[in-house]
């Protein structure tokens, strides 16, 4: 195995631990509560709060549309950070050429910005 | 010899790295658990003293195992699954957040070398992860099947992901400096950074508004007030969190308040110069930089606790205002300057780890 890629294994195990921890706390009340008799689901009990009415409608209903541009817009500008990262990292390497071609980039989006904005895909009511 | 050495020594290759990075990382885990339940009693004990009250003063000297008690309560509860609920999401997403929450301190650097995964891409590490996290709130809205939850997970997912943009952009100021997205690179690259004798990117001119954004952003990022919109108890009664009980919710109760501690422990790593004494003077290094690391996680809490005590909360179409038409072209705008900066200055003349 690489010398990167033995780096990279205690980050696996720490996964492993967590997830073995998350296991625990989950299952263990479950476990407890259904030993020791403290589980006594009902009807009332299980359906869902909604302030002490019963629900009259199913909660996956329509949303907001504007959630799904600020995800899509996210998707967006996100991209360009994950592209801004490898660039300001190799800086010493590209140069004026590579920061020229960087801020062209980052005028394109920020024309995209100014666009969303002028449409009114940020505006919340 | 080394610690892994030590292991490797005694109980051959494969056994003894497995038990040297064990006992490493429970070294992070039990410590970070324990920080949440100290963290959640400082918080109650300043808020409470901000508003001229008394706080938890019961359970314990000073109400210190106030949260203990709280902790072993929630465990003896029963685990309610609502009938309408999708059972194994909904028990997945607790698992997720309170995962996520506890892994990313892999790559924290608490002292010189005192890191249990050195990655090279450690910011980047962090980044993946954090985003990551929005998985375990908008997966507990759509499971629990109640329209509270369903709001608050649509609020607090589009939230996190509107000044997360924001943060990869802070970050990437931070990294164009030290030249690395290594987390010990960074706390290096502070080493009297500004005038030779000050360790720390906020005392430079060009860094200090990004080190603000940041703290603001982090605010935002782990739900704290004055960004509680996914909680916001008036109206949501608890967001994503309504329908859980027992040890699900404590997982996301200990999620949020690691995130929390995570943030306390990224700022000063980033912007206060991590291990590093705020002012070069040999002197200040006789202190162990553990020390100094766990001090500015402590300011940066009582930060935290103090805008949470002060700050009442925003309205959810003037937070997304300020992420996105405040906070984004900011910071876009100040990538630009900085960046420009250091290239017409000279900063990249040289390759990294010679400065």
């Amino acid at each position: 195995m690489s010398a990167i890629a033995s780096e990279y294994l205690p980050v696996l195990l720490f996964f492993a631990v967590g997830i073995a921890f998350a296991l625990i706390f989950v299952s263990a009340p479950i476990a407890v509560s259904a030993l020791t008799g403290t589980a006594k689901p009902e009807a009332v009990k299980l359906s869902e709060y909604e302030s002490g009415f019963p629900a009259f409608s199913d909660a996956r209903a329509k949303f907001d549309v504007q959630f799904y541009l600020v995800a899509i817009l996210f998707i967006v500008f996100d991209l360009e950070a994950a592209f801004l990262f490898p660039w300001a990292v190799s800086l010493h390497w590209g140069g004026e050429s590579a920061w020229w071609a960087m801020m062209e980039f980052l005028g394109e989006l920020a024309i995209g910005l100014v666009y969303a904005w002028k449409v009114g895909a940020l505006e919340w009511e | 010899m080394t610690y892994t050495g030590w292991f490797v020594e005694q109980f051959g290759a494969g056994l003894g790295w497995f038990l040297a990075n064990l006992t490493l990382i429970l070294a992070i885990a039990f410590p970070v658990m324990v920080g949440v339940a100290l963290a959640v009693y400082a918080d109650r004990k300043i808020w409470a003293a901000m508003q001229m009250r008394r706080g938890p003063n019961v359970v314990g000297p000073f109400g210190i195992l106030q949260t203990f008690a709280d902790a072993a309560k929630l465990f003896l509860k029963e685990t309610i699954i609502p009938a309408g609920a999708s059972t194994g999401v909904f028990l997945l997403a607790p698992m997720i957040s309170f995962t996520l929450a506890l892994v990313v301190w892999a790559v924290m650097p608490f002292d010189a070398g005192l890191v249990l995964a050195d990655l090279n891409v450690g910011l980047l590490y962090i980044f993946a992860v954090s985003s990551m996290g929005v998985y375990g709130i908008i997966m507990s809205g759509w499971a629990s099947n109640s329209k509270y939850a369903f709001l608050g997970g649509l609020r607090s997912a589009a939230q996190m992901v509107s000044y997360e943009v924001s943060m990869g952009f802070i970050l990437v100021a931070v990294m164009m400096y030290a030249q690395s997205l290594n987390l010990s690179d960074i706390v290096l690259a502070q080493k009297g950074n500004v005038l030779g004798i000050l360790n720390g990117n906020i005392f430079n001119p060009l860094l200090f508004p990004m080190g603000i954004m940041f703290f603001i952003t982090a605010l935002a990022e782990t739900n704290r007030p004055p960004f509680d919109l996914p909680e916001a108890e008036a109206e949501l009664v608890a967001g994503y969190q309504v329908e859980y009980s027992s040890m699900s919710f404590a997982l996301f109760f200990l999620g949020e308040y690691a995130n929390i501690l995570f943030m306390c422990a990224l700022i000063p790593t980033l912007f206060l110069g991590g291990w590093l004494p705020p002012l070069d003077l040999p002197f200040l290094y006789a202190i162990p930089g553990f020390v100094w690391f766990l001090s500015k996680m402590a300011f940066l809490f009582f930060l935290f606790a103090w805008v949470k005590a002060t700050v009442p909360r925003y309205r959810y179409d003037q937070l997304m205002r300020l992420g996105w038409k405040v906070f984004l072209p900011l910071s876009l705008f100040w990538v630009v300057v900085v960046s420009g900066w250091l290239m017409f200055t000279g900063h990249f003349a040289a390759a990294p780890g010679v400065m």
